[in-house]
């Protein structure tokens, strides 16, 4: 059984904001039922950009019902311009954290997030820049560099862990790990 | 809380008569069964007595039994014990919905020994291709490798008909029975098989036990290389206490056959027949005939394995998404996914796994606790709407 914090068990069993949100004018959609998680985020904002309302519909594990409720209330009361500075990390520091193996929970509810803001301001958001490596899971090599950068991952399970990436079918793996070598040798250069 | 288990094929409970069985050998009886002197003999006695017993259950000879320390270790020695004997051969096969122990051991080998390996598929009742695996048989092939009864599913390969044609080829064959001992009746002599493997675990023996059936005459080379212990099939001092409630276990599950085809299978339809009936969009995983009596495999569209399971434990109810082994990893079940069974409710896919000591009481209780799980996940899925998958 995963090692899951009081407060993520406490969000998974009794989550906050559950359902549609009638008057939301802002919805960002993530993940799909072939992943295995999806995480549909409605906000309602007002005239001056804050978030007075949000909710959400969620498809997932307890780890990812529990980030999605975290969410909401986090961004409850911010404005955009502060919502959109949150991170993944903030949501899983929110919980107490969450078991390596389910970081990808708490992206999934910042990747939602990004959407809806997005989907708010009326902004297209564009193909993802760079080469998709999983198509399974739709990730990009410059996402999976850039995870490898930000979090010190390691191995292709740490990048899986984080981004599903190479969770599929597995084709990627050995791309993955090309990726990460390359980071950690320039990282190693740079030094 | 009262517990209501229904994860039997994950393990089970180490019956009240194994435990008896056992307790002189944890305290007074402690020697070596190897030893020359009688107070070590008495442990060997009693070896020789569960070796008879194991041998009962499965219509062996003693001298074919060796005893190991689990099912993987079983599986692991007869694979290479064969692959060992035919040095020249260099392909193997096996099915693509096996338990990881030769699931990974044969993508090992693949690897970094250069087999060729033939995964044969299933079809989406979690049958096996029989057609595949056929064709596949070659004067290179050195051992086929199938499980009698799917851990996941419960789906059971026609172990007798494949062994027949192996034996015309002249190609081992090994089955992993883990799963079908003591569920359904095994007969090594009708069946046919080279070897086969079974645990302690799984009927109600204590964790830390297996054994491997090898058919007298065949060319056995140890996994374990030690000591003269098994007829030097398997070196390492004896687990005796757990090969004597394992003995105990195997003469229990002989006895109590009969009850799996009646009284277990009866509640399990009963589970089915409930989950199927009071809740919509769900659907049962495999074969509904050609499968074990005590496993259910049913998957709930638009909801999660894991979320349904912790529910479910708040109610006392232990079950499985997938296979128990699997559970640290967050991929729909390989077994699910060779099926074909849609995304939709592979991901929602739980395995309740009955025992004899189930009761209909339980199964009531499951069934109360199930419906309103499902219906508090699918009403915040945002695949679900108006009664619907979406």
């Amino acid at each position: 059984m995963w090692d899951y914090t009081d407060k993520v068990k406490d969000h998974f069993l009794r989550p906050r904001n559950v359902g549609e949100l009638e008057g939301a004018n802002a919805i960002g959609e993530t993940g799909s039922l072939n992943c295995g998680d999806a995480l549909r985020l409605y906000l309602k904002v007002n005239e001056n950009e804050r978030i007075v309302d949000a909710s959400f519909m969620t498809f997932g594990c307890a780890s990812a019902v529990a980030s999605s409720s975290a969410l909401t209330e986090i961004i409850k009361g911010m404005t955009l311009t502060e919502a959109a500075k949150l991170t993944n990390e903030d949501i899983s520091d929110y919980l107490g954290g969450l078991p390596r193996e389910k970081m990808h929970c708490s992206v999934m509810g910042q990747s939602a997030l990004k959407k809806a803001i997005a989907n708010y301001r009326g902004i297209q958001i564009l193909e993802k820049p760079g080469q998709v490596v999983c198509e399974c899971f739709d990730v990009t090599d410059l996402e999976i560099t850039d995870a490898v950068k930000k979090n010190g991952l390691a191995t292709t399970e740490d990048v899986t862990n984080y981004l599903k990436a190479g969770g599929g079918c597995g084709k990627c793996l050995d791309r993955i790990e090309e990726l990460i070598e390359s980071v950690i040798l320039k990282d190693r250069m740079i030094k | 809380m009262k517990i209501v288990y229904t994860d039997n094929n994950a393990t089970t409970k180490v019956a009240d008569e194994v435990i008896q069985e056992m307790l002189p050998y944890f305290g007074e009886f402690y020697g070596n069964p190897s030893s020359m002197h009688t107070f070590g003999d008495q442990v060997g006695k009693k070896i020789k007595e569960a070796r008879q017993r194991v041998a009962d259950l499965i219509n062996a000879d003693p001298d074919e039994i060796v005893f190991t320390s689990c099912g993987t270790e079983s599986d692991n020695s007869a694979v290479y014990s064969a692959i060992n004997a035919y040095p020249g051969r260099k392909h193997i096969i096996t099915s693509n919905v096996e338990h990881p122990a030769i699931n990974n051991l044969f993508k090992l080998l693949k690897r970094t020994k250069g087999y060729e390996v033939t995964f044969v598929p299933v079809d989406k009742k979690g049958l096996l291709s029989l057609d595949v695996l056929y064709k596949s048989l070659s004067d290179n092939t050195a051992v086929v490798s199938l499980m009698w009864a799917n851990n996941e599913t419960g789906v059971l390969f026609p172990i007798e008909e494949i062994a027949q044609k192996t034996r015309e080829k002249g190609i081992l064959f090994h089955t992993d029975a883990v799963q079908a001992a003591g569920k359904v009746p095994i007969d090594v002599r009708t069946a046919g098989v080279d070897m086969l493997s079974l645990s302690g675990h799984k009927i109600h023996a204590p964790k830390g036990v297996g054994v491997l059936y090898i058919k007298k005459g065949l060319k056995f080379s140890p996994f374990l290389i030690g000591g003269h212990q098994e007829k030097g099939r398997r070196g390492g001092t004896e687990n005796s206490v757990s090969i004597i409630g394992l003995g105990k276990a195997a003469e229990l599950a002989k006895e109590h056959l009969p009850l799996m085809d009646t009284r277990v299978r009866g509640l399990r339809d009963y589970l089915q027949n409930a989950l199927l009936e009071k809740i919509s969009s769900c659907s049962v995983n495999g074969d509904l005939e050609k499968r074990l009596p005590n496993t259910l495999s049913i998957g709930f569209d638009a909801v999660e394995g894991e979320s349904i399971l912790l529910m479910l434990d708040r109610e006392g109810i232990c079950a499985s998404s997938g296979s128990a082994c699997t559970s640290g990893s967050l991929d729909p079940s390989h077994v699910l996914m060779a099926m074909q069974v849609p995304f939709k409710s592979a991901h929602g896919s739980i395995r309740f796994s009955l025992s004899h000591y189930n009761t209909k009481e339980e199964m009531d209780h499951v069934i109360a606790a199930v419906v309103p799980v499902i219906e508090k996940l699918r009403a915040m899925s945002p695949f679900w709407k108006d009664g619907k998958v979406i």
